[in-house]
């Protein structure tokens, strides 16, 4: 794990919004209470003060790990786990690629990715129609 | 258009999938303010949300707040506007004119009585009926007749909450907002100038998922997002903490985005969401782009002096109000010197008679 080697640790201490630290330390909780309780933590970006500079440093330091998603439902959305393992950076974008939220998810696997129950049934129903169509025809 | 299908019945006929839905939610829960550990419940709640039929009044206004919602980026407003609302009436957006248009409104009104929100933007004059009229109906008319059989009214903008510009001194119109006017249905109001996109479908989004209104504030403002002064929320409140200010506009202080408050900001006494919500798909929000914030969604924010005034100063009023209050201080204790004599004096008669 690389954490935020590049960063120097006196943006830190830049005052602006004076959140860029406690979000990290709210981060760094939410770990420390997944691994306890298997409790997850969302942290809405669109709710929190930061000055500008302030959402790219935090993104920085997080930085990007192993894994990269892209979704393309109503526009697209972008899941990346940082290099902090269970800490992911999930980007929403509308249809004209505008963002709709950003938010930090604490969790083993972001819900967004996960496949929906209803959605599977409908692929299963789906599935099944194009079996029937196939075996009526052999 | 009455109340029938459901958001998810409408959003499975579009072939919507599951997770496209959960997005739509988390997107609606944020812009709500709802914490996101309640995103789960709002799905559900959407899920079985019937669409409400909404009639929209534009009175004294300059459209601006109809041009902030359509530019509300999340989700998409048409999103909303078509697939979770019914939109009966918005004489700025309807294809439908005259007495075609007033049939759709008293259409949408029979139909949903009782149910139907209304929504307005714009001030009512009460100075002389023929100010502002729609298809011959007077304003005042038109908002006491339509809403009657409405479950709530939204006032959209600081016109239609307090009056706005129209209500300013001398008021030339008689403005006022809608609850002035209207005192037996739930009012909530959105003020701003214009309100925040986001908060005008975030409003609209709640009144949908759970069929009731948000919690609001002694001006009838939903707490969710006029809950915190600016100030409170503003990412320069630091430098205010530290003392560090810009004085002018290009002085090093506003160089280095150093609190804004000696040029005019009313953040501390302004509650709005900008500093967090932010303007232009999230973009920045005036004081990050280096302006006071004007006060707008606070009522007679016209009325209260310079904007580039520090507070500190302008609670005194202008030079000319001051001289003005001076000489009519000096006349009042004159006046109350006079009569303090001349009941010490009644009194002194008195006394011997006792």
């Amino acid at each position: 794990m690389n954490l935020a080697q590049t960063i120097d640790v006196k943006f830190y201490s830049t005052p602006a919004s004076g959140n860029v630290l406690p979000l990290l330390f709210e981060i760094r909780h939410g770990l420390a209470r997944w691994l306890e309780t298997g409790e997850q933590t969302v942290i809405d970006l669109g709710h929190i003060p930061l000055a500008p500079g302030e959402e790219e440093l935090i993104e920085a330091t997080l930085g990007k790990g192993e894994v990269y998603a892209q979704l393309k439902v109503l526009g697209s959305s972008v899941i990346i786990e940082t290099t902090i393992p269970g800490a992911w950076l999930v980007t929403h974008y509308n249809n004209d690629d505008e963002i709709m939220g950003k938010y930090v998810e604490v969790t083993d696997i972001p819900s967004i990715l996960k496949s929906q129950q209803a959605d599977m049934q409908q692929g299963l129903e789906e599935l099944d129609r194009h079996l029937t169509k196939v075996a009526n025809l052999q | 258009m009455k109340q029938t299908s459901t958001l998810g019945d409408n959003l499975n006929n579009l072939g919507i999938s599951r997770r496209a839905f959960v997005k739509f939610c988390a997107a609606t829960g944020s812009m709500m303010a709802l914490p996101p550990m309640l995103w789960p419940q709002l799905v559900q709640a959407l899920e079985n949300a019937r669409r409400p039929s909404v009639i929209w009044l534009s009175f004294q206004e300059c459209t601006g707040c109809s041009e902030s919602l359509t530019r509300s980026h999340s989700p998409t407003v048409e999103g909303l506007i078509f697939d979770s609302i019914s939109l009966d009436y918005h004489h700025t957006l309807q294809a439908a004119s005259g007495a075609a248009a007033e049939a759709a409104r008293l259409q949408a009104m029979e139909e949903n009585f009782g149910k139907y929100l209304v929504v307005v933007d714009g001030s009512i004059p009460l100075g002389n009926s023929g100010f502002s009229t729609i298809a011959g109906i007077s304003n005042l008319d038109m908002l006491m007749e339509t809403v009657k059989g409405a479950a709530a009214v939204i006032s959209i903008g600081t016109c239609a909450s307090f009056g706005g510009i129209a209500h300013a001194s001398p008021n030339p119109t008689g403005a006022v907002g809608v609850m002035e006017l209207v005192k037996d249905k739930p009012i909530i109001n959105v003020s701003g100038c214009p309100p925040i996109p986001m908060v005008i479908t975030g409003v609209l989004s709640h009144y949908l998922a759970f069929n009731s209104l948000p919690d609001l504030d002694h001006l009838h403002r939903p707490k969710a997002f006029y809950g915190h002064s600016i100030h409170d929320r503003c990412y320069r409140r630091s430098y205010y903490d530290k003392g560090q200010f810009a004085e002018s506009f290009d002085d090093e202080g506003a160089k280095k985005g150093w609190c804004l408050y000696k040029l005019g900001c009313k953040g501390p006494t302004t509650y709005n969401a900008c500093a967090t919500l932010k303007w232009n798909q999230g973009v920045s929000f005036p004081i990050e782009s280096g302006h006071p914030c004007l006060g707008c969604s606070e009522p007679d924010f016209w009325d209260k002096g310079s904007f580039y005034a520090a507070q500190s100063t302008t609670q005194w009023g202008t030079g000319e109000t001051l001289a003005t209050a001076a000489v009519a201080g000096v006349a009042v204790g004159t006046a109350n010197a006079i009569i303090a004599r001349r009941r010490k004096k009644q009194a002194q008669q008195k006394e011997p008679e006792s």
